[in-house]
């Protein structure tokens, strides 16, 4: 179910728009945030319910987007490393390498304890400071084995 | 040259609004509502600003084709997506500095009469949407946006539009689509967005670093802007220099700096001393350029002659010990990854592609399969439904061009020859 303060987010969001369906993205995010990041089919169908549309008309639309976690729900800590271009040119490979010995998990996966979540990602606009991760909705750049330690102790 | 784009960066607190005021912000709006809105339009065109979103079309020009009639409905677009791999500009911009870009937006819309503008950006920028949407909600709290700004008889609403990680969203019409709530898929060209855009009115979709370009237009005059750099394509450009340089980051330089400039004066040269190797000029879509090319004046005809394309000038820049083919594979490995879906050619095309680099990447090519990488881009190019799909050709083409030997000797050794 989404909460109180979910719905009347939605309802905020659809004063920005001409129609109801524009605010499906802002839905899923809202509802989203407040599931540990993650969709599930039930929201999907309150929103559609909300937004007068068809549960697999939000359904084409989360699933569309990568960011909306519908079929692979995400532990506590989303850790998404850049695999492009840039982080690539320095070193991105060794530090996902890295990460995957640290957490114990390969690229993919979530720890046992839902705690950690490891995924590769496409760049994030981040390349001048390259290489560079995100966690959650947060960048950590010009990353380095050491300070990829740090960041993963302060969270564990 | 003068900062024009970047000129708060390194100042404190330019992202509040009384900072942003205090140093010389939202005077080139209070003038522009006292002109016409012909006008205005007229000032953008002489001054040459080109789109810095890739394809460099006339700002101007590009206003000029909105509908007069006040009774309907119009739309401003920012295109705020910035997913094109090796940019980082317009982040930089709104994280730092978004009261520059509400300032062009406003303008913009005066111009072409649009009371509603959306910032589409992308949900991975989380910092980013939170600076705008504090900007957007100081700017309301002023008066300078909703009813009657600046108390002129114009009215704007302005919305943040979250994007959620996909990078066709960035092709204006697939951007439109995603507003509208749908999956981002590009639409059919005609009928273009200045006619039928965002919900079927007339809209006009601009990239964060163009309309950031407009105040210091209204504030200096067309011919302050035309004046700095080439003729044909005018005025400060950010250059975001990312790979095996020195000082990686955003440059602020005259349009048509060389690349040699770019990478050596203003960068500090490469990492380590090393050679140079390839560079990238303009995102990947853009076809790499070698070091005989150094000095390629960085504006949009001059790359275009070399066979490349300033595109969002982000400067991607490859030392002597880096593989040509592991870059050829990374790149197109995105292009499939992003292909929405929609045409056959460019989804089965890249993901073919993707298949074959990767096998050759991980030593496990076959004979003929660098003739099959052509043969598919063949098959690819030109049948596509957007740029998408010609550009990840393109990109491979540019990379075979200079480098087939690396593919064939990853199909001969089973291993690089880097490295
Ligand atoms: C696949 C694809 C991705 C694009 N991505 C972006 C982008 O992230 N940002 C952008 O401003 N323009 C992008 N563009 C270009 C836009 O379609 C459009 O030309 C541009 O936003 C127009 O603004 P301008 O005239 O100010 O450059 C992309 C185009 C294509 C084909
Ligand atoms: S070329 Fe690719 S991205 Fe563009 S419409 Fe076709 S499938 Fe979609
Ligand atoms: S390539 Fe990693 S952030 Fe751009």
């Amino acid at each position: 179910m989404l909460s109180d303060k979910a719905k009347s987010e939605i309802t905020e969001s659809l004063k920005k728009y001409t129609n109801k369906r524009s605010a499906c993205m802002d839905a899923l995010r809202i509802a989203q945030a407040e599931a540990s990041n993650n969709i599930t089919k039930a929201a999907m169908e309150e929103i559609a319910g909300i937004l007068g549309m068809k549960p697999v008309e939000v359904n084409a639309v989360a699933t569309f987007y990568t960011m909306y976690n519908v079929k692979r729900p995400v532990g506590e800590y989303h850790i998404q490393v850049c695999r492009n271009i840039s982080c690539s040119l320095l070193g991105a490979e060794h530090l996902i390498k890295h990460m995957e010995n640290v957490l114990g998990i390969k690229t993919g996966a979530t720890t046992p304890d839902n705690k950690f979540t490891l995924k590769t990602v496409e760049c994030l606009g981040s390349c001048g400071t390259a290489p560079m991760m995100q966690i959650n909705d947060d960048f950590y750049e010009s990353l380095t084995k050491e300070k990829i330690d740090a960041i993963l102790k302060d969270l564990k | 040259m003068e900062k024009v784009l970047l000129k708060n960066i390194d100042k404190p607190d330019a992202y509040k609004i009384d900072k942003y005021i205090e140093y010389g912000g939202y005077k080139a709006v209070r003038e522009a509502l006292k002109s016409n809105r012909d006008h205005i339009i007229q000032v953008v065109k002489e001054s040459g600003l080109r789109g810095r979103g890739g394809a460099g079309f006339s700002t101007g020009l590009k206003w000029s084709f909105i509908p007069k009639d006040p009774t309907i409905q119009k739309y401003l677009c920012c295109n705020a997506d910035e997913g094109e791999p090796g940019t980082f500009k317009d982040r930089g911009i709104m994280d730092n500095d978004p009261h520059l870009l509400l300032e062009g937006m406003m303008i913009a819309c005066y111009a072409i009469g649009a009371s509603v503008a959306y910032i589409y950006i992308r949900g991975e920028f989380a910092f980013g949407i939170r600076r705008l949407q504090t900007a957007i909600d100081e700017a309301y709290s002023k008066g300078f946006l909703g009813k009657n700004i600046f108390g002129s008889e114009f009215s704007l609403d302005m919305y943040i539009h979250s994007g959620y990680g996909a990078y066709i969203c960035g092709e204006e019409t697939a951007l439109l689509e995603s507003i509208e709530g749908y999956r981002a898929q590009p639409r059919k060209k005609p009928p273009f967005p200045a006619l039928a855009g965002l919900y079927g009115k007339p809209t006009v979709i601009n990239n964060v670093e163009t309309l950031s370009c407009i105040p210091a237009i209204i504030e200096k005059g067309p011919k302050w802007f035309s004046s700095i750099g080439p003729e044909k394509s005018p005025g400060p450009k950010i250059f975001g220099v990312s790979g095996h340089v020195k000082r990686p980051g955003l440059y602020e330089l005259p349009m048509g700096t060389t690349l040699r400039e770019i990478i050596f004066d203003h960068c500090g040269g490469m990492l380590n001393d090393k050679k140079l190797k390839a560079v990238i000029p303009g995102g990947v879509s853009a076809p790499m350029l070698i070091a005989k090319d150094l000095d390629t004046p960085m504006d949009f005809d001059s790359v275009a002659a070399k066979g490349s394309m300033l595109g969002s000038g982000a400067v991607i820049v490859m030392d002597e010990t880096t593989c040509m083919v592991k870059m050829a594979y990374i790149i197109n490995r995105f292009f499939s990854h992003e292909s929405c879906g929609k045409c056959t050619p460019c989804r089965e095309g890249t993901a073919w592609l993707t298949n074959i680099l990767k096998r050759l990447e991980h030593g496990e090519g076959n004979d003929g399969d660098v003739e099959l990488l052509e043969s598919v881009g063949t098959n690819i190019f030109g049948r596509t439904f957007c740029p998408l799909g010609d550009g990840a050709v393109m990109a491979l083409r540019g990379t075979l061009k200079y480098f087939k030997d690396e593919f064939v000797y990853h199909v001969k050794n089973k291993r690089c020859m880097v490295g």
